[in-house]
């Protein structure tokens, strides 16, 4: 584990996510788990907020609306805009409609990052299949850090979690997690094993573990 | 007030320790449920809670700059925290103190990477006995780390005064009111770098070197226990060992 400041390596690499580089010395800047691969040195964070990157899709939280766009919070630094234009695949007439009438505060939206560029807010579409309004289920909030974990290698994690569960699971880059299943008590035993992860995200014989967890708590 | 004798003869101070000891420092991480990050500090007698929230959107808007982020700190003593009741208000040294907060932390944040957005430190003194200030700066420093805002290095604090003609590290308040000298320093200590340097009172330029010296020390023993602290707190979360 290093924190910030803690000297990784120095000489010949390449600084990759959370790591800086002073002359030759090469620093973590953040409190986590060091990683050396192909050269490149890298630390896995154990804290810290969304950071958005295009094409991630997020789970967005309508904070504002102003007349023609809708300010989504994606718990990020910044908050996400979500234009009519995106949303709805065509202009709105102020006029003769409200956005309030499409998407109210409060109301979740599955989005995808189109364009950011940290001096801008982040610009989301949800001009593509699968994205749009979150109209059943239930969202929870994981730490967005955790989110590798939580999906998994190569998606085992989500996988055992869909196929023990029975739910529809997906699992926004900035940490929300969207849960619809046929009952409330099937969504809550999900939302409880993605607790259990995020809890003891670094720890040997995760996977094993939430299966029993979800085989012991099947509704 | 009549004056009591800080140090004996044979360099014990008022409250038992040496010249160059610390009192017993504390940290704690994670205390605040609602922040992004928060620590907690038991230094002697002094207790210090300081939560992080951000980076996040700026309020007002017009505070916002277009390169950085923008660092707010507030210090504020409880009324509970000294002898007699302090007003809640914020005073000028309180003012002056969060300025002095803010300097210390900011060359240690990678504000640049968070341009248009505002962090905000929040240190509140529950129980003062001298030395606040490197408390509030030590435990901000471990606030910001939870709150997984990246820095290029922790930041330590350590205050050293002169009392009766001698140099003591790790100032209690009654040494801080009665002494000739009291010089706080904040560093960040894996580059050797000082963010922070104050003196009031009169010091010889060899004490002043011996003092910078003194205080480099102290936050090194600061430092290590920030380390301990953070290691505890994550420790939890990982059973494998990987550096």
């Amino acid at each position: 584990m290093v924190v910030p400041g803690t000297l990784l390596a120095e000489g010949r690499y390449n600084a990759g996510v959370n790591v800086y580089k002073e002359d030759d010395k090469f620093f973590s800047s953040v409190v986590g788990l060091a990683e050396l691969r192909n050269e490149t040195v890298t630390v896995i964070p154990l804290r810290g907020c969304y950071i958005p990157f295009v094409d991630d899709v997020v789970i967005g939280k309508v904070v504002e609306v102003i007349s023609t766009a809708w300010m989504l919070d994606i718990r990020s630094p910044w908050q996400g805009v979500l234009f009519a234009k995106e949303f709805l695949s065509k202009p709105l007439n102020t006029m003769k409609e409200d956005a309030r009438s499409y998407l109210d505060i409060g109301g979740m939206v599955k989005a995808k990052v189109m364009a950011f560029d940290r001096t801008r807010n982040p610009s989301l579409t949800t001009r593509e299949p699968e994205l749009g309004k979150i109209q059943r289920g239930t969202v929870i909030e994981a730490d967005p850090t955790r989110v590798p974990r939580i999906i998994g290698k190569k998606g085992s994690m989500i996988n055992l979690l869909k196929k023990e569960s029975g739910c529809q699971i997906f699992v926004g880059q900035n940490g929300r997690v969207w849960i619809a299943g046929k009952s409330r008590d099937e969504e809550a035993v999900v939302a409880e094993a993605i607790r259990k992860i995020e809890a003891e995200a670094h720890t040997t014989g995760l996977t094993d573990r939430i299966q029993e967890y979800l085989v012991k708590h099947r509704v | 007030m009549e004056k009591k004798k800080l140090i004996t003869d044979d360099g014990i101070r008022y409250d038992g320790r040496k010249l160059d000891e610390l009192r017993p420092i504390k940290f704690q991480i994670g205390t605040l449920k609602n922040a992004d990050g928060s620590a907690y500090v038991e230094w002697g007698r002094t207790k210090i809670l300081v939560g992080v929230f951000g980076p996040r959107e700026s309020h007002p808007k017009h505070l916002a700059l277009a390169d950085r982020c923008y660092i707010r700190a507030r210090y504020h003593m409880a009324p509970f925290s000294v002898e007699e009741r302090k007003s809640p208000a914020p005073s000028r040294r309180e003012i002056e103190l969060s300025k002095v907060m803010r300097e210390a932390l900011e060359p240690a944040i990678f504000a640049e990477f968070f341009p248009r957005t505002t962090i905000d430190i929040f240190a509140e003194v529950l129980q003062a006995d001298g030395s606040t200030r490197c408390a509030a700066i030590s435990a901000a420093s471990l606030a910001l780390t939870d709150a997984g805002v990246p820095m290029r290095d922790l930041v330590s604090s350590m205050a050293v005064a002169k009392v009766e003609g001698k140099l003591v590290l790790d100032v209690i308040d009654q040494e801080d009111k009665q002494g000739d000298s009291d010089m706080p320093m904040a560093i960040m200590p894996s580059k050797n770098v000082i963010t922070l340097i104050q003196m009031d009172g009169l010091l010889t330029h060899e004490e002043f070197i011996q003092s910078v010296e003194l205080a480099k020390k102290g936050c090194m023993e600061v430092y290590a226990k920030q380390k301990e602290a953070l290691e505890e707190h994550f420790k939890k979360t990982m059973d494998r060992e990987e550096v």
